[in-house]
């Protein structure tokens, strides 16, 4: 393993990794606030898409471009749009004037209060003083990640997951049978 | 200088992971249900991304285990999603509302 913070040549070094890191989470957390916390389902929507956009540079900030790149086409460009026409079948001016929260709100905060505390409990422990999970600075150049991860998904002699892949593959087919019975009026 | 490590996005997923969990436990919308579930799903992305990077650091350039399980997770948000909302649109057209509590068609 190289010495950290050692930049391979070839790479970029990053550039103002802290700023933007900070930027995008801010922007990620308040469109989560924001889509738990709007009545009109399609002001939901349109903070959920701001958040993906969000995930997606930091995607791109940790190296992985072809997650960013499924990120932004197959999430903000496809589940979103698939969400924004149910929105729009379903009449959602009446669901505006109900009560927007159910009656366990309280037990619901005080469930993910805790789940909060177990994650900070997790997050703090430090082993013989030092973090639990240390950074990784190593950089590498991302010209070759598409074709890495394809290594692994499709390969004969490294690719690990090809299995998984076919099996992915059922699954999408099975959720499309599932999803047209289930729109279907009359079978 | 100030770095950013793992830890960091660890704790964005985190705090995305708790944001969804209240999303799913106390909002009446299944709509919004649906979304707060795809939040979660995506704290999860993140964290897979950013342990695939720290694993990169270790393992070299090619270990990109957590990359390759984010992608299945998209997979199957996709899955999830559309037969979440063929459901919704089947309960919608039977009872004409979209709240989770007055889903008791199964009830006894």
């Amino acid at each position: 393993m190289n010495p950290a913070g050692m930049i391979p040549a070839g790479t970029n070094p990053p550039v103002a990794t802290p700023f933007f890191f900070y930027l995008l989470a801010a922007i990620m957390i308040v469109g989560g606030v924001m889509v738990i916390t709007r009545k009109n389902a399609v002001h939901s929507a349109m903070a959920l898409i701001t958040t993906l956009l969000a995930q997606a540079a930091l995607y791109l900030m940790l190296y992985a471009p072809f997650v960013a790149g499924v990120q932004i086409i197959l999430y903000a460009g496809g589940i979103m749009v698939l969400f924004l026409f149910v929105i729009m079948l379903i009449s959602i001016e009446r669901a505006e004037k109900e009560r927007q929260f159910n009656k366990q709100w309280l037990v619901g905060i005080v469930a993910a209060a805790a789940l909060g505390g177990l994650f900070i409990a997790v997050y703090t422990t430090t082993t013989k003083g030092r973090a639990l999970f240390p950074e990784g600075r190593m950089t590498y150049g991302e010209t070759q990640n598409t074709q890495q991860i394809a290594a692994l998904l499709f390969d004969r002699n490294v690719g690990q997951y090809m299995f998984a892949f076919e099996i992915a593959s059922l699954l999408l087919l099975v959720a499309i049978i599932g999803a047209v019975v289930m729109a279907k009026k009359r079978i | 200088m100030l770095h950013i490590t793992t830890l960091h996005y660890l704790v964005l997923g985190a705090a995305l992971f708790l944001l969804g969990v209240i999303g799913v436990l106390t909002r009446r919308n299944v709509v919004i249900v649906l979304m707060s579930i795809e939040l979660i799903l995506n704290a999860v992305n993140l964290n897979l991304v950013a342990f695939s990077r720290y694993w990169q650091g270790i393992h070299g350039p090619t270990a990109l285990h957590g990359q390759v399980f984010a992608i299945f997770v998209i997979t199957d948000a996709a899955a999830e999603a559309a037969v979440g909302l063929g459901i919704l649109i089947a309960f919608f057209r039977n009872k004409e509302t979209v709240n989770v509590d007055e889903v008791n068609l199964l009830k006894w």
